[in-house]
């Protein structure tokens, strides 16, 4: 027989109100473990649709100057500028496109051939060579535009003239600098003297050191923006982590709500164990009299509140396991997210913060059965 | 020396209608195996004494040695300690935990002193000693009699070995034959056990039980 025994057998006694009080507690770690679960699975869900670009400058001509366009001897000062690192640029325009009788609109992409492997995959199919009359197709156009004839080996027809599919695209989901799972991707010489242009949108610079992406971000500036912004700078890894931020905002938010459901929880087994405390203040009287310490008499109470938030905490975890499940698959689309450690944290995380607000709301009343005077304790009906 | 000494004692509540002198000036010496009454009218501080050599109290003034300790000073948790050490408390009520059985009430007192080996046995020895029989160890309190109750908790006051024991009216909820046994029970433990005895009564028969009898009278011992 312990202090946790005796601790044990008082929260047994009122079995019913003990009960209710865990369930308190249990509503409490669902709410904040299953929203923590909600808002890390769409931080999850925006990670996969976002294509892995964190070491990349995207360079845009600053707008009003020079049409919008990059020239080539621009292109050549940015490249000059990286140093070592690769330059691709690239121009994007919008056309009709017609395959056999059917017709169409498509985004297309011009980038030099020789760049175009170091961007994207082929998911089947070879890359264009800088000579041919050949062309890449998005893997969501391809799948899209199958019935209509647009797969690979078809022949397209841009203008007046044809462009052959040499390969389809592997999914690439949306980046920030070109989005081509919709598009068409011609090479830049074909696309040049089609068109007779001999400009670029932007231009994208790998670079091969994450952490040189800062200093080459300001090599650029240095070189470009000297007099007036010439180009503007877009660092994809400073956008991703602001939406990243956002996310985890929303997270926090989502689990403020939960908390909140937590802490009248907590008032709940406070009002529990006050309850507790005055039902029992002869027995308190009793243990003191016969040599039981003041903290000896505060663990005992403590011990409770902890019993009622390790239960709470305990069937919490397991019902929110079952509860994002359900969140993952339902909202969020698939409950691949609940396995991810990260989701599964917060699990861990609700049920801590489950406990540590049973054992916090305990210490008042425990608190209060300590300083009880024993003489009075005593004589109390 | 004395178990218990009191001198010059006094104890005073400062209430807003004025001071009330619960104790004023008293002089006390129990020695080690007396059997010792008090007794007195309401009011006439019994209760105030018996606290104080309890250590569930201080005094406001003169000095207080119980069990070789002088109380003045000593914090909460010095004044616990000599409880658990050196005091056994019987209570009119009885005062056992309902939450715990028989034999766990009185093997509570040794855990609380930290004492988990063998506890078991000697609360068991301690209830066989004043007459629990086997077969009661493992029931709850409220399926006990008042006299089995009160026996119980006198074995609760003796499993630590304390210096003496503190009784307030033990036979008060008793009808007269269990409150007989159970003074019969005290009495054999002082005169066999040479246990110290000190009981708080109203009940004028228990004189024949008793080596003296102290008389309170408005908070002074009567001579």
């Amino acid at each position: 027989m312990t202090f946790f025994d005796l601790a044990r057998r008082n929260v047994s006694r009122h079995w019913l109100r003990s009960v209710l009080a865990v369930i308190g507690i249990v509503i409490g770690v669902i709410a904040i473990a299953t929203l923590g679960i909600m808002g890390n699975s769409i931080s999850l869900m925006f990670g996969d649709m976002v294509t892995d670009v964190g070491d990349t400058l995207v360079v845009s001509p600053a707008t009003g100057v020079g049409g919008g366009k990059l020239t080539e001897r621009q292109v050549d000062d940015i490249t000059r500028a990286v140093g070592s690192n690769q330059v691709i640029p690239f121009a994007s325009t919008a056309d009709k496109i017609s395959v056999g009788e059917k017709e169409g609109g498509a985004m297309l992409y011009a980038i030099p051939a020789g760049d175009i492997p170091s961007l994207l995959e082929v998911e089947s199919g070879a890359y264009p060579r800088d000579t041919g009359a050949g062309c890449l197709i998005g893997s969501e156009l391809a799948a899209n535009s199958r019935e209509n004839g647009l797969k690979l080996g078809a022949r397209v027809r841009i203008g007046d003239e044809t462009l052959r599919v040499t390969g389809v695209l592997e999914e690439r989901g949306m980046g920030f600098d070109i989005n081509p799972d919709y598009a068409i991707v011609v090479p830049y010489s074909w696309y040049s003297n089609h068109y007779d242009e001999d400009e670029y949108d932007q231009v994208i610079v790998k670079v091969r050191d994450v952490n040189d992406l800062d200093a080459v971000k300001e090599s650029i500036e240095q070189r470009m923006n000297r007099r007036e912004d010439v180009v503007t700078i877009m660092d994809t890894r400073g956008i991703l982590e602001s939406v990243f931020a956002a996310t985890d905002s929303i997270t926090v938010f989502l689990m403020g709500i939960g908390a909140v459901s937590l802490i009248v929880a907590g008032v709940s087994i406070l009002n529990v164990m006050l309850m507790s405390v005055t039902e029992r203040i002869k027995e308190i009287g009793v243990l003191r009299s016969i040599g039981t310490r003041r903290s000896e008499v505060m663990r005992m109470f403590i011990y409770e509140a902890l019993f009622l938030g390790l239960a709470g905490a305990l069937i919490g975890g397991a019902l929110s396991f079952c509860a994002g499940y359900v969140v993952t698959a339902v909202f969020v689309g698939n409950p691949d997210y609940l396995f991810d450690p990260t989701s599964l944290l917060y699990i861990v995380f609700g049920m801590a913060f489950g406990v540590i607000t049973s054992v916090a709301s305990g210490f008042y009343p425990a608190w209060k059965a300590a300083q009880l005077n024993p003489i009075q304790a005593l004589r109390h009906e | 020396m004395p178990v218990i000494s009191f001198e010059h004692v006094s104890k005073v509540y400062p209430l807003p209608a004025g001071d009330v002198v619960a104790l004023d000036g008293v002089d006390i010496a129990i020695e080690q195996g007396e059997f010792v009454l008090v007794m007195g009218p309401s009011g006439s501080g019994k209760s105030t004494l018996l606290n104080i050599m309890g250590s569930l109290d201080v005094p406001t003034s003169g000095e207080v040695t119980i069990a070789g300790n002088r109380i003045g000073g000593m914090d909460d948790d010095d004044l616990t300690l000599l409880r658990r050490d050196h005091i056994g408390f019987v209570f009119q009520q009885f005062n056992l935990i309902p939450l715990l059985s028989v034999v766990e009430n009185v093997e509570y007192p040794l855990i609380l002193k930290g004492r988990q080996n063998g506890a078991r046995e000697r609360a068991q020895e301690v209830l066989e000693a004043v007459g629990i029989a086997a077969s009661h160890f493992t029931h709850t309190p409220g399926e006990l009699s008042g006299g089995q109750q009160q026996r119980v908790a006198i074995a609760r006051a003796l499993v630590n070995d304390p210096d003496f024991l503190l009784c307030d009216e033990p036979t008060g909820n008793l009808d007269s034959k269990t409150g007989t046994a159970i003074m019969d029970l005290l009495d054999r433990m002082n005169r066999e056990e040479g246990k110290t005895v000190v009981m708080v009564t109203h009940d004028p028969r228990m004189t024949g039980y008793a080596d003296r009898t102290i008389r309170l009278v408005d908070g002074r011992v009567a001579e």
